[in-house]
C-alpha cells in the first residue's frame, strides 16, 4: 500500500503524498492560491489564521483554509470557485481596511500589496478603519508599525518556533489582539535579541529594517541588485542574501543556506555597515619617519595622519616587502613571523601560509585558532587524527540528549542554538554545563543546568566517566573493536567518584551520576563545547574527557550523536584546514614529517623549514626575546586579542619591520610600519568553510572603497615582490591548487561550489553531497582505533588569593564580535551594546557597595582597566565576567597568558582578579 | 592639536586621558542584561503563592489565579517572576494573562485597579431588564475602592438584571444592593443548598457507577443505550454521545476527557442550575463516561463566572476519591477566567493546557487529537448529566420524552419578557409558544415579537415562526439554530436593531482574534451597525465571509442574528 493519495482539484485528477496540505498540492500543479500567514519555508508551519488562501471543498458547509487543510483520498477541491474567491478578496478587503494607504507604506512591496496587484483587488477598501496601534521606535535596528499588522501571527511564529528567541507573543484578544514584547513594552526595551528573523518574516512591512524608512515610517531605500553570499561572522556559515544600492548594504536576509535555513542572527543581519564606515582604510599608509612605536599609544582617528602618510601603492607594496626582505636577510626565516586570519577565506589563508613557508622559509605561521579551539583540535588530533567536528551541529535534530559545556551558542552561534532549542523543544534532553547561567536563552530549555566551579572540568567529566564505566554503561562492544587506551582511562577515572568530586566541582554526586546515565543511555548523543573547554591551561585534557565520553559510550558516528566543537570564527576550520598553523601543512600533516616536507619543498621550488614554528603566544616571546623582528598580518588584532596584551603590545612595538593588511587603522596596526588597505568579506570571492565542514562559497557585494584591495591580491603582490613566481588570475585558480594539496576537498571542485553554493566535506563522489556524519566505521589513524587519552586533574594556573579574591573570566557578546574592530563599526550593533562592561551578580555588586552601572577598576597581575558594571544573574558569585570586544578597556590587559602544554592555548577562561569602585567615577575625558 | 596622542618630533608617542575605542560613543551601556529586571521579592512572593515545585506549565493559568486572588490584579514583577519560576518566557505569560477578562494586569508604573470589582452583566436579558441604568446608577455612587465594570452573560437571565461583587453573585440586582455588599466586601460565593453525596447516595446515586467499575456492565452496552436514548450533545452542537464515545474508543489510547463547563452563550444557564443542584448526578456521569474511554485523565473545565460551582465541584470531587469510586482516573477541575470562546470545545483544549483559548482546525477532531494531543472526549455538563438517569430508567424512558419527532428530555433555558423564566424541563422539540405558556405567558404590557432560539449566536425568530420545534436541524433552514436551547423572549418593546447590535458587540468583544473574518469582520460589523442606517450590502458581504471563512462557530455564527434582523424585522431597519 502507497502513501499517495489521488483527490480532484479543480477538475482534474491529481496525486500527492499523505500528509500534503491542498496548497502545497495546488503550488505544485501550478495554481497559485494567496497566502499571508503561511510562509512556505523552512521552520514555519501553517497557522490557517488569515484566511487568504480559503478554497471550496465539495461537501463541506464552510470553505477550507489551504494552507492547512490535508488532501484526503476522493476529496474534490475547486481553489478558485467564486465563493472562495469572493471570500479570499473579502479578506483582503477587510485587512485594506485597517492598513496604511499604499503610497504611505511601511513596506509597497511587501507580500500583502503584492498580493494585492496579483489578484488584480481595489487597493481600497469600503468597510471603516478601525483604532490602529502607534509606532514603536524604540529598538536601533528594528522600526515596528503594527498600524500595518494583520495579526498573521508569522513573527511570533518566527520568534517563538523558528529562532526560539520566545520575545514576541500575540496579546490581547479580538480586534485588540497585537503582537507584544514580553510584557508589551516597546521592542527596544524587551528581551528582544534583534535576530530579525520577524522583520523578514513579516507579509507587510509592520516589522521592517528601520534604515529603510523615512522619519515617517515610509519605506524610501530600495535595493538595485542582491547578491547571494555568506554572513561574515561566526563559524555557523550563514548563506546570506545582499541587498545593495549605489555600492551600499541595505540590508540582509538569510538565505536557505545547509546551516542556516534562512536564520540569521544580529550580527548577520544588521552588522554590515561597518565596511562603509569613515574609518575605512582607502589608501595604503607608510609610518613617517622618526614617529616612535609606543606600546602604550592610543592613537585617535584624528591623528592617523600624524604617525602614518598616504602612499602610492607601488610605494606600499616595495616598502612593506623591503622591510621583511631586510629581516630576512640579517635573520633568516626564523626572524619572521605571519598572522594570516580566520575572518579570511580558504583561498588567502592557503597563499598567506604558503607565502610565509615558501617565501621566507619558516613555519612561524599561525592565526586566532590558537586563541580558540587549538586544545580541542590537539585532543581531537591525538584521539581521532582529525581536527573537525564528527556530526554537523543539525544532528541535533535527530539526537536524543545534547551536553553543551563551556559554549554559550545562544550569544556566540545564535543560528546553531535554534536547532538545539528546536530539539529541546521535541523533547530531547539539554544539558547544559557552565559556571555561567544561561538565563532566558539557552537555559530555558535546559533538562539539567550544571553550574559547576570554573576551571574544574575535568573533575565533572571524569566523574561521569566513572559513573559511566562503574554502572557498566559502557558500550563494550563499541570499545573493544574502536578504540584502544581503554584499561588506562578506566584505572585513571576510578578514584573520580562522583562522591569525591562533588565538593571539587560544586554539583551534586546524584546529578553527575543523573546526568551520565543519560547521556550514556540515550540513544543518540550529542556534545558540544566551546572556548569554556578548550581555553584553559588543561584545555586538552578537558576535550579529551569528552572524547572518552563519546568513545566509551560510542556515542559517535552515528546519526544525532558525535563530537562537535562549536568553531568561533567563520573561517577557522577553513584557515586551520588550509595549513595556517605552525606545525602542519595545508590538511594538517606535521611539518616535521620528512616525506611530507620533501612533496611539499618539491612542489613550491624552494628549501622549506623542517621544523614546526611558534604559536601565537610564543611569537610575541620571541619578539622578546629580539628573535623575531619582521611581521606581517593580515586581518589579526593581537594587540586586543592575545592575552595579557601590555605584553603583546610591547612585542608588536617593538618589531623592526610590521606589514599590517586590514580594514581599519586596528590596535595592532598602530605600531605597523606599513598598513595595507585591503577587502571586507562583503567584497571578496572565496571559499569558507563553516563548523560543520561545510564548504561554502561567498560572492562580492559591493566594491572595495577607494584604493583598498583584494588581500589575496596583495599576498601575490608581496610574494612577488619578494621574488616567488606567483601568477594567479583569480581565486578560483588558487582554490584549484589548494584542493590539489588537500585530499580533504576531494571531489569538491570550484565548479561545483559555483553550482552547488555548499558542499560538505570528506565528500565521495562529485555527484554526491559530503559525508556529514564521520567515522562510522573507523578512525583515521593508522591502526584504524580512536585513542582514549585519559585526564589528569590539574587547578587553573592563577587561583585567587587574599589579593586577588576573584575570578575573572573572559568571552564574548552576542552582540560583538572578537575584538569588535568589525562590529563596534557596525552601527546598530554599537548601538545596542555600546561600551565596555563588566558583569557580576547582583549580591557580588551589593557587597561591593556598588549600584549596577557605576565604574569599576578591575585588576590583576598584569593590569587594570575601567569600565561600567552590568548586574547579571548568570554571572555566579565570586566571579566578574568581562568581553574583551572593547578597545577601551580591553579585558585582554588582564588576562593569563599562561598556555596550555598540548594545544598552546592561554588560559582565557580563569584568573585571578580584583574589582573595586572606580574612585573617579566615570573614565575621565581627555583635557582639551 | 591635543595634548593626548603626540608629541612631535623623535620624543615617545604617548596615548593618555579616556581610552577611545571604535564606537560611535552616542550611546551608555546598560546596566542589565536585556529586557526587564526581575526583582528577588517578586519570585519570593510568587513563590509562596503558587507552592513548591515541581511548577507544571499547563497550570498557568491556575497559578495567574492564584496571584489575581491574592493581590487583585498581576503586576508585572508578579508576572515575571512567574515566568521565570515555570521557565515560560514572558510573551507566553503577557499574552495568556492578557487573552482572559478576569486577569487585571498592571503594567510597571501603572495603578492597581479597586479592590472589589463589581462585574455587571450586560447581555440581551439584563439589557432588556435595566442593566444599562444598573451600571449608571453604580457608576454614580460613591464607592472607594470599587470598580463596576461590564461583563458579558454570567448565567443568571432568569433573574436579570445580575452582577457579581467579587465572587459573590447578585440575582435582581438593584444599585443598593450592590453598593451594600460592595461596600461590606460580600464578596466571596454564596454556596446554594445542594444535594449531598450523602442524599445522592441514599436515592440509590453512584449504584450505575458502580456497576460500571465491576464490570456488571459492559461498555458497549452502556454506549447502545444512550445511543436508544437519543442522547445528544446538549452543549448546543447536538452530537450523538453514543457515537462519540464510539469514536474516541476507537482511537489508540492513552486517552482524556474533558468536560465542558464553559457555559458562556448568552441566555444559556441550565448547566450552572443542574450544577449548584444535584452536581453528583452530573459527576456519576462524568465518572461513567471516563471509564466508558478509559481516560487517563478528566479536566472539568468550569467557567470562572461560577465561583459556586467551583467551590462545590473541588468539595465534592475529594469526597468521591475517599469513597473509591474514581479508581482509574485523575480528575480535577480547571477554572476559566473569562472568556466565551472556550465553550469552543478546542479552545477550551487550549486553555486547559495553560494557554490562549484560540479554537483548533479541524480536522483533526479532538477526538483524535485533544488535550496534550491525545484523543479526547469533550462532553457537556447536561449531557453527562442525563447519563446515570439514562442507565437506570433505560433508553425508552428518554426516547419517548420528546414532542414533534424529536427525542428527549431538553433544559430549555427561558428569558425575557416571559413572567416566569427559567429552566424549563420539557420534551425535546417543543416550540416557543409551548415555552412561553410554560412560563407563564408574555408579561404584562408584552406583545411577543420574535425570539432567540439558540442564544446570542442562535439568530432571531419572527413570533410568527413561533410553532417550529425547537430541536437540532429544526431551524436551519431559517438561518438560525437551537444550539444551547438558550431561548429569548422579544417583544414589541424591544427593538431588534438595538438586539443585533448588542450581539455584536458581544461578538467583537468574545472573539478570540485569530482569524480575520471575525477578529475584523466583527468588529467591522459593530461600526457599521452603529451608524444610523445600515448598509445592507456591505452587513451581507460581511455575513457571508463570516460565515464561510471564520475558523469556528463564534464566527461562523456571530452574524445569525444581524442577518435575521434584515430578513425577517425590515421594519426595525427603518
Amino acid at each position: 500500500m502507497t502513501d499517495k493519495i489521488t483527490f480532484e482539484l479543480d477538475g482534474r485528477m491529481v496525486e500527492a503524498e499523505a500528509g500534503e496540505t491542498i496548497w502545497q498540492v495546488a503550488k505544485r500543479e501550478g495554481t497559485s492560491i494567496p497566502h499571508l500567514c503561511w510562509l512556505p519555508q523552512p521552520g514555519y508551519r501553517s497557522d490557517g489564521n488569515c484566511r487568504a488562501c480559503m478554497v471550496e471543498v465539495e461537501g463541506e458547509r464552510v470553505l477550507a483554509a489551504s494552507c492547512q487543510r490535508k488532501v484526503a483520498e476522493g476529496m474534490k477541491v475547486k481553489s478558485a470557485s467564486e465563493r472562495a474567491k469572493k471570500s479570499r478578496e473579502m479578506v483582503f478587503e477587510l485587512l485594506l481596511a485597517d492598513q496604511p494607504a499604499r503610497e504611505d507604506s511601511h513596506d509597497p512591496v511587501s507580500a500583502f500589496w503584492s498580493w494585492i496587484d496579483d489578484m488584480g483587488i481595489a487597493p481600497t477598501s469600503r468597510y471603516p478603519k478601525g483604532k490602529r496601534p502607534e509606532p514603536d521606535s524604540t529598538h536601533a535596528a528594528i522600526a515596528v508599525n503594527l498600524d500595518a499588522c494583520i495579526n498573521c501571527g508569522l513573527c511570533v511564529r518566527a520568534c517563538r518556533e523558528v529562532q526560539h528567541n520566545d520575545v514576541i507573543g500575540m496579546g490581547y484578544r479580538g480586534h485588540g489582539a497585537r503582537p507584544v514584547f514580553d510584557f508589551d513594552i516597546g521592542m527596544g526595551l524587551s528581551t528582544c535579541v534583534a535576530c530579525g528573523e520577524c522583520v523578514q518574516a513579516c507579509p507587510t512591512g509592520a516589522l521592517m529594517e528601520a534604515n529603510l524608512l523615512d522619519e515617517k515610517g515610509k519605506r524610501v531605500q530600495f535595493e538595485d541588485k542582491s547578491v547571494d553570499t555568506l554572513c561574515p561572522y561566526c563559524g555557523v556559515g550563514c548563506q546570506t542574501r545582499v541587498h545593495v544600492k549605489d555600492n551600499k548594504i541595505l540590508y540582509v536576509d538569510g538565505r536557505d543556506g545547509s546551516a542556516n535555513e534562512n536564520r540569521l542572527c544580529v550580527k548577520g543581519r544588521f552588522g554590515f555597515d561597518y565596511i562603509h564606515h569613515p574609518d575605512r582604510l582607502t589608501k595604503p599608509l607608510i609610518r613617517r619617519n622618526g614617529v616612535a612605536k609606543d606600546a602604550n599609544m592610543q592613537l585617535r582617528k584624528e591623528d592617523i595622519s600624524e604617525v602614518f602618510r598616504e602612499a602610492s601603492w607601488d610605494e606600499a607594496i616595495e616598502f612593506a616587502a623591503s622591510g621583511l626582505k631586510k629581516v630576512h636577510d640579517k635573520l633568516g626565516g626564523a626572524g619572521i613571523a605571519g598572522f594570516g586570519s580566520a575572518k579570511g577565506s580558504n583561498e588567502e589563508a592557503y597563499l598567506f601560509q604558503k607565502l610565509i613557508r615558501q617565501g621566507f622559509g619558516t613555519n612561524n605561521v599561525d592565526h586566532c585558532t590558537r586563541l580558540c579551539h587549538a586544545s580541542s583540535v590537539a585532543a581531537l588530533m591525538e584521539g581521532l587524527n582529525s581536527g573537525a567536528v564528527t556530526a554537523p551541529f543539525m544532528a541535533a535534530e535527530q539526537s536524543d540528549c545534547m551536553i553543551v559545556i563551556g559554549a554559550r551558542p545562544n550569544q556566540n552561534h545564535p543560528v546553531a542554538a535554534t536547532y538545539l532549542k528546536d530539539a529541546a523543544s521535541r523533547g530531547a534532553k539539554l544539558i547544559i554545563m557552565d559556571p555561567r547561567g544561561h538565563g532566558g536563552g539557552l537555559g530555558r530549555y535546559a533538562s539539567h543546568m550544571l553550574q559547576f566551579k570554573p576551571g574544574t572540568d575535568v573533575a565533572l567529566l571524569n566523574a561521569m566517566l566513572n559513573v559511566i564505566i562503574t554502572e557498566g554503561m559502557v558500550d563494550i562492544q563499541y570499545v573493544q573493536a574502536h578504540t584502544e587506551g581503554y584499561e588506562d582511562l578506566k584505572n585513571r577515572v576510578a578514584d573520580f567518584t562522583p562522591e569525591a568530586m562533588a565538593p571539587v566541582c560544586g554539583i551534586d554526586a546524584a546529578m553527575i551520576r543523573e546526568v551520565a546515565r543519560i547521556y550514556a543511555r540515550s540513544e543518540r548523543s550529542l556534545i558540544f563545547w566551546g572556548m569554556g573547554i578548550s581555553q584553559h591551561t588543561h584545555g586538552t585534557d578537558n576535550s579529551r574527557c569528552l572524547i572518552s565520553l563519546a568513545l566509551v559510550t560510542g556515542h559517535i558516528g552515528r546519526p544525532g550523536s558525535g563530537l562537535h566543537p562549536l568553531r568561533g570564527q567563520n573561517n577557522v576550520q577553513g584557515a586551520s584546514d588550509a595549513g595556517l598553523i605552525p606545525m602542519v601543512y595545508p590538511d594538517y600533516i606535521s611539518v616535521e614529517d620528512p616525506a611530507v616536507h620533501a612533496k611539499f619543498e618539491r612542489l613550491w621550488g624552494r628549501p622549506l623549514d623542517p621544523k614546526r614554528g611558534l604559536t601565537v603566544v610564543e611569537i610575541m616571546k620571541a619578539i622578546h626575546a629580539g628573535e623575531i623582528r619582521g611581521m606581517y598580518i593580515m586581518g589579526e588584532n593581537p594587540a586586543m586579542s592575545d592575552p595579557d596584551v601590555q605584553h603583546a603590545r610591547e612585542a608588536i612595538a617593538a618589531l623592526d619591520h610590521l606589514v599590517v593588511q586590514d580594514l581599519f587603522v586596528t590596535e595592532t596596526a598602530w605600531h605597523a610600519d606599513v598598513v595595507l588597505p585591503a577587502s571586507a568579506h562583503a567584497e571578496k570571492w572565496g571559499t569558507f568553510t563553516n563548523t560543520n565542514r561545510q564548504v561554502q562559497l561567498a560572492r562580492p557585494v559591493v566594491n572595495p572603497p577607494g584604493e583598498a584591495r583584494q588581500d589575496w591580491e596583495l599576498v601575490q603582490a608581496l610574494a612577488q615582490k619578494i621574488g616567488l613566481d606567483w601568477n594567479y588570475k583569480d581565486v578560483g585558480e588558487v582554490y584549484t591548487e589548494m584542493a590539489s594539496v588537500m585530499p580533504s576537498l576531494d571531489n569538491i571542485s570550484w565548479q561545483r561550489l559555483l553550482k552547488e553554493e555548499s558542499v560538505t566535506y570528506p565528500c565521495d563522489d562529485p555527484g554526491k553531497p559530503g559525508n556529514e556524519i564521520i567515522f562510522s566505521t573507523s578512525f583515521p589513524t593508522k591502526s584504524g582505533r580512536a585513542k582514549i587519552v585519559p585526564a589528569k586533574l590539574l587547578p587553573p594556573d592563577e587561583l585567587p588569593d587574599e589579593h586577588y579574591p576573584m575570578v575573572l573570566t573572559t568571552g564574548r557578546l552576542l552582540e560583538h564580535w572578537h575584538t569588535g574592530s568589525m562590529t563596534r563599526r557596525a552601527s546598530s550593533l554599537d548601538a545596542l551594546e555600546p561600551e565596555a562592561i563588566a558583569s557580576l551578580n547582583p549580591r557580588d555588586l551589593e557587597k561591593l557597595g556598588l549600584t549596577a552601572g557605576d565604574f569599576v577598576d578591575v585588576g590583576t597581575r598584569r593590569g587594570s582597566i575601567r569600565l561600567r558594571t552590568r548586574a547579571e544573574r548568570d554571572v555566579p558569585e565570586g566571579m566578574v565576567f568581562i568581553p574583551f570586544c572593547f578597545a577601551e578597556a580591553s579585558a585582554n590587559m588582564l588576562t593569563n597568558p599562561q598556555l596550555d602544554p598540548l594545544g598552546k592555548i592561554p588560559e582565557f577562561k580563569y584568573c585571578a582578579a580584583r574589582v573595586e569602585k572606580a574612585e573617579a567615577g566615570e573614565p575621565a575625558e581627555a583635557a582639551e | 592639536m591635543s595634548d593626548v596622542t603626540l608629541k612631535d618630533g623623535n620624543g615617545a608617542v604617548k596615548g593618555a586621558g579616556k581610552a577611545i575605542h571604535p564606537g560611535a560613543g552616542r550611546r551608555k551601556a546598560v546596566p542589565f542584561p536585556k529586557g526587564r529586571v526581575l526583582d528577588p521579592v517578586d519570585l519570593e512572593v510568587v513563590a509562596a503563592l503558587i507552592g513548591a515545585p515541581p511548577y507544571e506549565r499547563p497550570l498557568l493559568i491556575e497559578y495567574l489565579h492564584k496571584i489575581q486572588d491574592a493581590e487583585g490584579c498581576l503586576p508585572a514583577g508578579r508576572l515575571h517572576a512567574l515566568g521565570d519560576l515555570l521557565k515560560i518566557p514572558m510573551a507566553h505569560v503577557y499574552e495568556v494573562a492578557t487573552f482572559y477578562a478576569h486577569f487585571d494586569v498592571v503594567p510597571d508604573g501603572a495603578e492597581k485597579p479597586a479592590a472589589t470589582t463589581v462585574r455587571v452583566c450586560e447581555s440581551l436579558s439584563c439589557m432588556m431588564a435595566g442593566a444599562e441604568q444598573l451600571i449608571a446608577a453604580l457608576q454614580s455612587e460613591n464607592m472607594p475602592n470599587v470598580r463596576v465594570v461590564r461583563a458579558p452573560c454570567i448565567g443568571s437571565c432568569h433573574t436579570a438584571p445580575a452582577c457579581h461583587v467579587g465572587h459573590h453573585h447578585v440575582d435582581h440586582a438593584s444599585a443598593e444592593k450592590v453598593k451594600e455588599l460592595a461596600l461590606e466586601g460580600h464578596v466571596h460565593a454564596n454556596i446554594p443548598d445542594y444535594q449531598t453525596l450523602g442524599d445522592y447516595i441514599e436515592g440509590g446515586g453512584y449504584k450505575v457507577l458502580r456497576g460500571c467499575l465491576a464490570d456488571e456492565i459492559a461498555v458497549d452496552d452502556v454506549i447502545a443505550r444512550l445511543s436508544d436514548g437519543g442522547l445528544r450533545g446538549l452543549g448546543g452542537a447536538g452530537f450523538p454521545t453514543g457515537r462519540k464515545w464510539t469514536f474516541v474508543r476507537a482511537e489508540k489510547g492513552p486517552r482524556m476527557m474533558a468536560v465542558n463547563g464553559d457555559e458562556g452563550e448568552p441566555g444559556t444557564f441550565k448547566d450552572r442550575h443542574y450544577l449548584e443542584t444535584r452536581p453528583h448526578q452530573f459527576l456519576e456521569g462524568t465518572l461513567i463516561a471516563a471509564w466508558a474511554v478509559e481516560a487517563e485523565e478528566v479536566f472539568i473545565y468550569m467557567r470562572d463566572e461560577y465561583p459556586a460551582v467551583i467551590k462545590i465541584l473541588n468539595d465534592e470531587i475529594p469526597k468521591l476519591q475517599a469513597a473509591g469510586l474514581v479508581p482509574d482516573t485523575k480528575i480535577s477541575v480547571r477554572r476559566g477566567a473569562g472568556a466565551y470562546i472556550c465553550g469552543e470545545e478546542s479552545a477550551m483544549i487550549e486553555s486547559i493546557e495553560g494557554k490562549r483559548g484560540l479554537p483548533r482546525h479541524r480536522p483533526p477532531y479532538v477526538a483524535q487529537v485533544g488535550i496534550f494531543d491525545r484523543p479526547t472526549l469533550v462532553n457537556n455538563v447536561e449531557t453527562l448529566y442525563w447519563i446515570p438517569q439514562i442507565l437506570e430508567k433505560g433508553p425508552e424512558w428518554f426516547a419517548s420524552q420528546g414532542t414533534n419527532d424529536a427525542k428527549g428530555l431538553r433544559s430549555y433555558s427561558v428569558s425575557g419578557r416571559v413572567k416566569n423564566p427559567g429552566v424549563v424541563l420539557t420534551a425535546a422539540g417543543s416550540t416557543v409558544q409551548d415555552l412561553i405558556e410554560q412560563c407563564g405567558g408574555m408579561l404584562d404590557g408584552h406583545e411577543f415579537k420574535g425570539y432567540l432560539p439558540g442564544g446570542a449566536s442562535g439568530g432571531i425568530l419572527p413570533a410568527s415562526k413561533g410553532d417550529l420545534p425547537l430541536d437540532f436541524g429544526q431551524l436551519e433552514k431559517f438561518g438560525c439554530f437551537v444550539g444551547s436551547h438558550a431561548v429569548v423572549i422579544l417583544s414589541d418593546k424591544d427593538d431588534m436593531k438595538d438586539v443585533a447590535l448588542n450581539l455584536m458587540r458581544f461578538f467583537e468583544d468574545e472573539s478570540c482574534g485569530q482569524c480575520t473574518p471575525c477578529r475584523n469582520g466583527t468588529e467591522k460589523a459593530v461600526q457599521l451597525m452603529s451608524q444610523e442606517s445600515w448598509d445592507g450590502q456591505l452587513l451581507e458581504d460581511l455575513s457571508k465571509v463570516m460565515a464561510d471563512a471564520s475558523i469556528c462557530g463564534l464566527g461562523q455564527a456571530a452574524a445569525n442574528p444581524l442577518m435575521s434582523v434584515i430578513k425577517y424585522f425590515p421594519e426595525d431597519l427603518k
